[in-house]
């Protein structure tokens, strides 16, 4: 059975679908999940219709709480675990505390992608400032951001609770979100690349430059935690490579300058003789 | 001429990085949905960037003024330095941290400042712009406010109302390095702000009789932090030292600081690379200390010379040292002594003691929860597997040991 999923991402949607299967009893190696985005229009109408039984079910909290992060995974795979899972949890009630089963290991590590990539989001989404629009005096502001996973109306909240006094958007090629004051609207529309400059990126690259030391490189340590395929939409990243190439110069010279003698408020301060 | 705002930004960002805290976790949870200003904290911290040395940014760190009348030997910015000074405006500080907020380049800010004039005169700049982030500018975002020692009791309170964190370095691990090292500064001074603060922290934490509710007051703590390697205080004291502050006037955080040369250094210290392994041996034994149940005395007896291995992490190096109590049942033993085997963390802890509720746990379980079985092979025992006699062989830490970096032929 072929199941098309519309809206990645949305877990009412695997929810209804889910629901479905399992009251007709069909079984999670039976079912085929594909993306209509990634559907040919060859392939169009390609799912089968869903059998619609109209059941009740229940399942542990935990496991609602899983599925709504792991239904964001970009790989489709994601909404086959969580079907096997659901199918296993009808007999076996306490398979998510069993945290060394196969599958259960599987959708945690898709939920901890998914968060991870979650608070990338939130540390480097750049929000770029744009001319005011008459009539609101309200600062405008957007940004540019390229996730892995369809994050944008779970990730899209915390910006609405920090920013709350200027208008934004975010944009990113699975889809968009956007604030004004009243409402937040979120999309599943991809959106292209604004490619937009805003001048207090040079201060925070005045800024990211001078509170890096020179002797203490750890560039490992530094890519661990911001990839490099994060880079091409932070303005302070292109700095990094002359940064690096420079430090060890830069300590040579610390230490080969010779000792100065102390500024004349020195001695007036501590009222030494010069 | 008057030097632009970029370039003391470049000036006072410079001498603001030899402070290790970057931190802007563990504070209340507060947004800006009902009042419609701007910022939040909602628990964990966020490192907007990394620098080429591995530490995260997530503040806006610098200093107010690098001015200053301390002539402290360490520090870049003491009186008898050459290096280049600045000076902003408490207008500018507010402006750059609400401009950089709103860019989404930073969690908020952390504000230090060379002490110019007097304590408080220095203190009550670094007030006012806590105070007016709050007050005027509805600002929600965090704050780290250094607090200038001997400021006074009066103000180092209105700082508490504003500030989420407040801090005061204790400089190095003993009394006398301070004195040496830090004329102008008083390490009995420093305590006493610590422990008032510590003080005002708990008085404000009981609930008043009227309201019930609990005043906000440094709702993120305090913390300190101490620099390494610029005298010859070893480890075990070190470690002492933290447990002091941690017990004493629970301090919510004690840094450690490789020391680092700087620009126009004194004659008196060492020229020295900053000793980063050793800062990082001090963290992991900083945190067997504070979530693994270790005493200090344990992590360190292993060696004479009160120095922790540099070769091996800690908690590898207190196994090999007492194997007696080693191999551990996965299937059996307690919470405690599961976090003392090596390549065990608090996460794959709570994972063990959940799923062997439910079944016996073999060495596959654990290799799913992503631990590492050549790690933790010789200290446990699991169903289908016992160490063997491996806890016995006498080059079990030499299996261990990093291995020897290769030579080529050129």
């Amino acid at each position: 059975m072929r199941i098309v999923i519309d809206r990645r991402g949305d877990f009412e949607e695997w929810r209804d679908s889910a629901r479905h299967l399992l009251s007709a009893g069909i079984r999670p190696e039976a079912v085929e999940w594909l993306d209509r985005g990634g559907l040919g229009d060859d392939l169009f109408g390609a799912d089968d219709a869903a059998p619609s039984v109209k059941t009740t079910l229940t399942v542990p909290r935990a496991f609602v709480d899983l599925a709504h992060i792991v239904v964001c995974h970009a790989d489709l795979a994601a909404y086959a675990v969580l079907y096997r899972l659901l199918w296993r949890l009808q007999i076996e009630r306490h398979l998510l505390s069993i945290t060394t089963d196969p599958d259960v290991v599987r959708a945690h590590q898709m939920a901890k992608s998914v968060g991870r990539d979650s608070h990338k989001m939130k540390a480097f989404v750049r929000f770029k400032e744009l001319p005011a629009v008459e009539g609101r005096n309200r600062r405008q502001f957007l940004a540019w951001f390229e996730p892995d996973h369809y994050i944008v109306g779970r990730t899209a909240g915390f910006f609405q609770r920090r920013f709350a006094d200027m208008d934004w958007v975010i944009a990113t090629p699975k889809g968009s979100a956007s604030w004004d004051g009243d409402a937040l609207t979120v999309s599943a529309q991809p959106a292209c690349n604004p490619e937009l400059v805003d001048d207090t990126d040079d201060l925070w690259r005045t800024y990211f430059a001078n509170i890096f030391n020179p002797a203490r490189l750890k560039v490992k340590m530094m890519q661990t935690e911001m990839p490099k395929k994060y880079w091409k939409n932070l303005p302070e990243a292109d700095l990094i490579p002359d940064l690096i190439a420079g430090a060890e110069d830069r300590v040579r010279a610390m230490a080969a300058k010779p000792a100065t003698t102390a500024p004349k408020f020195h001695y007036r301060i501590h009222k030494i003789k010069g | 001429m008057k030097k632009s705002l970029k370039h003391r930004l470049a000036i006072l960002s410079d001498a603001a990085k030899y402070d290790a805290s970057c931190a802007s976790s563990g504070t209340t949870k507060r947004d800006s949905s009902r009042s419609g200003g701007l910022g939040s904290t909602e628990g964990s911290g966020i490192c907007h960037a990394y620098a080429p040395d591995g530490r995260c940014i997530s503040l806006l760190k610098i200093l107010l003024t690098n001015f200053c009348i301390y002539d402290c030997a360490y520090c870049i910015n003491r009186s008898s330095s050459n290096v280049e000074r600045a000076r902003f405006s408490v207008e500018e500080v507010i402006w750059l941290t609400l401009e950089f907020y709103r860019r989404n380049y930073i969690e908020g800010l952390f504000l230090s400042s060379g002490i110019i004039r007097s304590s408080d005169y220095t203190m009550e700049e670094m007030v006012r712009i806590a105070r007016d982030l709050r007050l005027k500018h509805n600002f929600q975002g965090y704050i780290h406010l250094k607090t200038i020692p001997d400021a006074s009791a009066k103000l180092i309170e209105e700082a508490g109302l504003f500030a989420d964190r407040l801090s005061i370095n204790i400089e190095l691990p003993t009394d006398a390095g301070v004195e040496a090292f830090a004329p102008q500064k008083h390490p009995a001074n420093i305590r006493r702000s610590m422990g008032e603060l510590k003080l005002k922290i708990d008085e404000a934490r009981e609930p008043t009789l009227k309201t019930k509710r609990r005043k906000r007051f440094v709702p993120a703590g305090q913390s300190t932090q101490m620099i390494i390697g610029a005298d010859a205080t070893n480890d075990a004291t070190i470690l002492g030292t933290s447990a002091r502050l941690y017990g004493g006037y629970q301090l919510r955080r004690v840094y450690y600081s490789a020391f680092s040369p700087i620009p126009d250094s004194s004659q008196h210290l060492p020229l020295i690379k900053p000793p980063l392994m050793r800062e990082h041996r001090l963290y992991q034994a900083d945190w067997l200390y504070r979530f693994y149940g270790f005493d200090i005395a344990e992590i360190t007896h292993g060696r004479a010379d009160g120095m922790l291995d540099l070769e091996l992490d800690p908690k590898l190096a207190w196994a090999l040292a007492n194997r007696d109590r080693f191999p551990v049942d996965i299937n059996r033993a307690d919470k405690e002594m599961l976090l003392r085997v090596p390549g065990f963390g608090v996460k794959t802890v709570m994972s063990i003691l959940t799923a062997r509720r439910h079944k016996r746990l073999k060495m596959e379980d654990l290799a799913r929860l992503k631990v590492s079985l050549k790690k933790v092979k010789a200290f446990i025992v699991a169903d289908g597997h016992t160490p063997m006699n491996l806890l016995d062989r006498s080059d079990l830490k030499a299996m261990f040991m990093p291995r020897p970096e290769q030579l080529s032929l050129l």
